[in-house]
């Protein structure tokens, strides 16, 4: 039977982790690839770590503990027309701010606005020997120091245990509309989103679901919403079905919620860029798996199947030089695929986790 | 140890890399490198060298870590916190001319780039394909970026695009034994934890970049720029609150007081209106339809904030004239004064007025004047300290003011540095801003990364006093770095430390 550790302050959280050997930590784990526990580690639980700390709206940053549900701030968020761009996943699920830094998940609005590398300030975390260690600040420009806030974002608790976080947001858009266009196959679409690309037209989001359909977000004020949906008509040399108000803000939620990710298919995760996309499609097309490209092909979001093996999408992603991580299924481990970062990565794990008290990235 | 003896065996590693002409030995040649944009701090090294390949790079750092000779990388020389100030006892790898775009696809919005090559280059490149590159250092014409990539360099335009990190994907790097690694990759969105965000801002101390993949960002189909004018310098910064508490978000919000204006006119002339006491410059971007709403917006916005005049550029040529006027002010306080301390420390924006007061009533009392330019969009000040370095005590003087800016950053929440980095001119408030332990887990990044400590070492930390590291100390980490004997209690305004002169010019 696996520990669970529940701290219920810092100071706890510290004890727990210096009592044993091998910790993991979880928030709510709605990543279970991420957060299960290898054989003989325990969960550091860090739910009990939660609450926003300092949230001035005037500032367009907030301060939380680790353990916040995404729910809780996006409501305090909200109430002040103001809202997380890189728009983390799984929300509805109960994720929590620290595990979407963990898992490094950004939804569909980071195309335009950027991940969660791109709005995290400053983080205070535990080291593998349990030092409380603060990294970063609570402004949103700042230069001072080793920039360890962003290494935490995908870290999977292989590098610490975050407790609190700051992070910068942004005013709310007045109104958003979608425009889905059909196109005749996948290389259609990919030329659409390589016309996109240098059609100086801000798009917040833009998706494909292969083999040929796109959704196209568009954010800003509701007045010049026909206008823009008109001229991006115009760039795409073709119409599409136009969506907004409450159904098109439901279809989004769906989809960064992974609503579309059937039975009991694995989540994963796999940087890409538009290029890439062919040859990929040309592995997963024939293995039948449900899968979806975000933020403008920059990633690929796969449902790979229960009956095949993680093994199999390790190599698969290996021979295309990709890089992926499980966010659900039991993956032996959750990276697959080529992962970078080499004697520096070697390095910086053994400078923050000397003992190996995190299982190995 | 080997610092002395070294001498012959260094030249000769060096003479087998480089052909005689890249490598500079005589005084009059290695001048030039002695100081970066922070003039006031000053160090001749043994040798620089010229790299014109990566390879040369790489066999450099190989020599230097076989030989243990301490190396500094620089690009345009640019610093304004002595990032590449060099170490007496090491060498310079001068990377200028690795200035090659190598690859621009403009589909997948990404340029890799050679670390010499100028900001400004990256963004001229784009521009045909309707990309440009957002980082936007005031130095961006001449800096480069490496230089940028090492410094997390900042500019006007960050409060939307976020700074040099935000748009730097992916790394081919020399580590400081050596080693090459390949950090992030091409995609906007990383798998796994973010190296390459770990790097960026690592100023110099965790190796080189030898090829840098760049995201580039699709130019805003209309660009609204407007100048308004405040009869205080506080008034400014409250119009600048209110622009974002309208719920507006410009990508840039610049202010400059009367002191920064009257230098900018007595340089670039940038026609700015006559007689009053700050302005500000407001820039929105993007979709036509969008910002010609929100600029109608904006500037009502200003008007009921108190603006005295709101003027729009005529035309391009003028707003690029007004931007001008704003990013010369650095080098236009050469028209007030022979010698300036520039500072970037950051605030919460709603602690601006505060801010600025206290400045102003710090200017006062020391007697020395104090001219501000700043993002205010941000909260990052850029306090330009004026003095005569040739009076007897002005740069100390000078330097303390500074460092008590410094100090009130920090109090009011903010950070010592938003884009220049600490490197030699912040090192002593490092410890100011966060406490042993947070600095501890930073050397011992550090020293896990570079064990031998050669790659710009003396910058970020000041000096140890050995053995006061404790614990934490790796036993088999190599003799900490015994170059700068630096002093312990250190002066406010960085600690005057080493090898590296002071000097006021």
């Amino acid at each position: 039977m696996s520990v669970t550790l529940r701290p219920a302050a810092v100071e706890e959280a510290q004890e727990a982790l210096r009592g044993h050997e091998r910790v993991l930590a979880r928030g709510a784990g709605t990543k279970p690839a991420l957060s299960s526990p290898p054989e003989g580690t325990v969960t550091l639980e860090v739910s009990g770590l939660s609450g926003i700390e300092d949230y001035d709206p005037e500032e367009l940053t907030f301060t939380a503990r680790a353990g916040t549900p995404l729910g809780e701030i996006e409501a305090a968020l909200a109430e002040n027309g103001q809202y997380l761009p890189f728009d983390p996943p799984l929300v509805a699920a109960g994720a929590t701010l620290g595990g979407a830094v963990a898992a490094g998940t950004s939804g569909p609005l980071r195309y335009r606005s950027g991940g969660v590398r791109d709005f995290i300030l400053g983080v205070r975390f535990l080291d593998g020997e349990g030092r409380l260690v603060r990294a970063g600040g609570r402004v949103v420009k700042n230069a001072a120091g080793f920039d360890l806030s962003k290494m935490m974002v995908g870290s999977a608790g292989r590098l610490g245990v975050m407790v609190e976080l700051s992070f910068k947001v942004f005013p709310q858009p007045q109104a958003w509309a979608t425009l889905t266009v059909d196109c005749a196959g996948l290389d259609e679409a990919l030329a659409l989103i390589g016309a996109l690309a240098t059609a100086s037209f801000d798009l917040e989001a833009l998706d494909l679901e292969p083999p040929g359909r796109l959704w196209l977000r568009l954010a800003g004020l509701s007045d010049a919403m026909p206008a823009r949906l008109e001229r991006l008509e115009g760039i795409l040399e073709r119409s599409g079905e136009r969506l907004e108000g409450e159904e098109e803000g439901a279809l989004w939620r769906e989809v960064r919620d992974f609503a579309w990710v059937g039975g009991d298919a694995a989540i994963v995760k796999v940087a890409l860029v538009p290029k890439r996309v062919r040859e990929l499609e040309a592995k997963l097309e024939p293995l039948a798996v449900e899968r979806r490209y975000g933020a403008g092909a920059n990633i690929a979001w796969l449902a790979w199947p229960a009956e095949r093996s993680a093994q199999d999408l390790d190599e698969l992603l290996r021979s295309l030089d990709l890089a992926g991580v499980f966010l659900t299924g039991s993956p032996p481990r959750p990276m697959v695929g080529t992962h970078r970062g080499g004697a520096f990565a070697q390095r910086v794990k053994s400078a923050l986790d000397p003992s190996g008290r995190f299982p190995e990235v | 140890m080997t610092q002395n003896g070294a001498g012959d065996g260094l030249l000769s590693a060096l003479g087998a890399i480089y052909p005689p002409e890249r490598i500079l030995t005589s005084r009059a040649e290695l001048a030039p490198y002695e100081c970066d944009a922070l003039t006031s701090f000053r160090a001749s090294p043994r040798a620089v060298v010229l790299a014109e390949s990566a390879d040369e790079v790489v066999e450099t750092v190989r020599a230097c870590h076989r030989l243990g000779v301490p190396y500094v990388a620089r690009g345009s020389g640019t610093s304004l916190s002595g990032g590449s100030l060099p170490i007496e006892e090491g060498i310079v790898i001068a990377l200028n001319r690795l200035n090659r775009i190598l690859e621009l696809d403009p589909e997948q919005r990404t340029a890799v780039v050679e670390p010499g090559v100028i900001n400004s280059q990256v963004s001229a490149a784009a521009a045909p394909h309707s990309l440009f590159y957002a980082p936007d250092p005031s130095s961006q014409s001449i800096c480069s970026i490496g230089g940028n990539l090492a410094f997390n360099a900042g500019g006007a335009h960050c409060l939307k695009h976020g700074m040099t990190s935000s748009s730097v994907l992916g790394a081919k790097v020399v580590l400081p034994d050596g080693e090459l690694v390949e950090l992030g990759g091409d995609s906007i969105e990383p798998v796994g934890p973010d190296w390459m965000g770990l790097f960026v801002g690592s100023e110099g101390m965790f190796g080189i970049a030898l090829e840098v993949t760049l995201r580039l960002m699709p130019s805003a189909d209309r660009t609204r720029t407007v100048l308004s004018a405040y009869e205080s310098l506080e008034a400014a910064g409250n119009a600048a609150a209110k622009v974002v508490a309208a719920g507006l978000l410009p990508v840039a919000m610049e202010i400059m007081d009367k002191l920064a204006i009257e230098a900018a006119e007595g340089s670039v002339k940038p026609g700015y209106p006559e007689g009053i006491e700050a302005l500000m410059i407001v820039e929105l971007e993007g979709d036509h339809e969008t910002v010609d709403r929100e600029f109608e917006q904006l500037l009502e916005v200003l008007e009921g904030a108190g603006a005295t005049e709101v003027r729009e550029p005529d035309d391009d040529a003028q707003r690029a004239l007004y931007w001008a006027g704003r990013k010369s002010a650095f080098s236009a306080v050469g028209w007030l004064s022979p010698d300036y301390i520039v500072q970037d420390g950051v605030v919460p924006r709603t602690r601006l007025g505060e801010a600025l007061a206290e400045i102003g009533r710090l200017s006062e009392e020391y007697g020395i004047r104090v001219a501000n330019v700043f993002h205010a969009g941000d909260g990052n000040l850029h306090p330009l300290i004026l003095f005569k370095g040739s009076e007897e005590g002005a740069l100390e003087r000078a330097e303390e003011l500074a460092g008590e800016i410094l100090r009130m950053c920090i109090r009011l929440g903010g950070s010592v540095t938003g884009e220049h980095g600490i490197a030699m001119e912040k090192r002593a408030f490092l410890p100011e801003m966060f406490g042993e332990a947070d600095i501890e887990m930073m050397r011992r990044l550090w020293r896990a990364v570079d064990p031998a400590q050669i790659a710009n070492r003396g910058k970020m930390f000041l000096p140890e006093d050995e053995p006061e590291r404790g614990e934490a100390l790796d036993s088999d980490a190599a003799p900490s770095s015994t170059a700068v004997a630096g002093t312990a209690g250190p002066p406010p305004g960085g600690g005057a430390s080493g090898e590296a002169r002071r000097d006021a010019r």
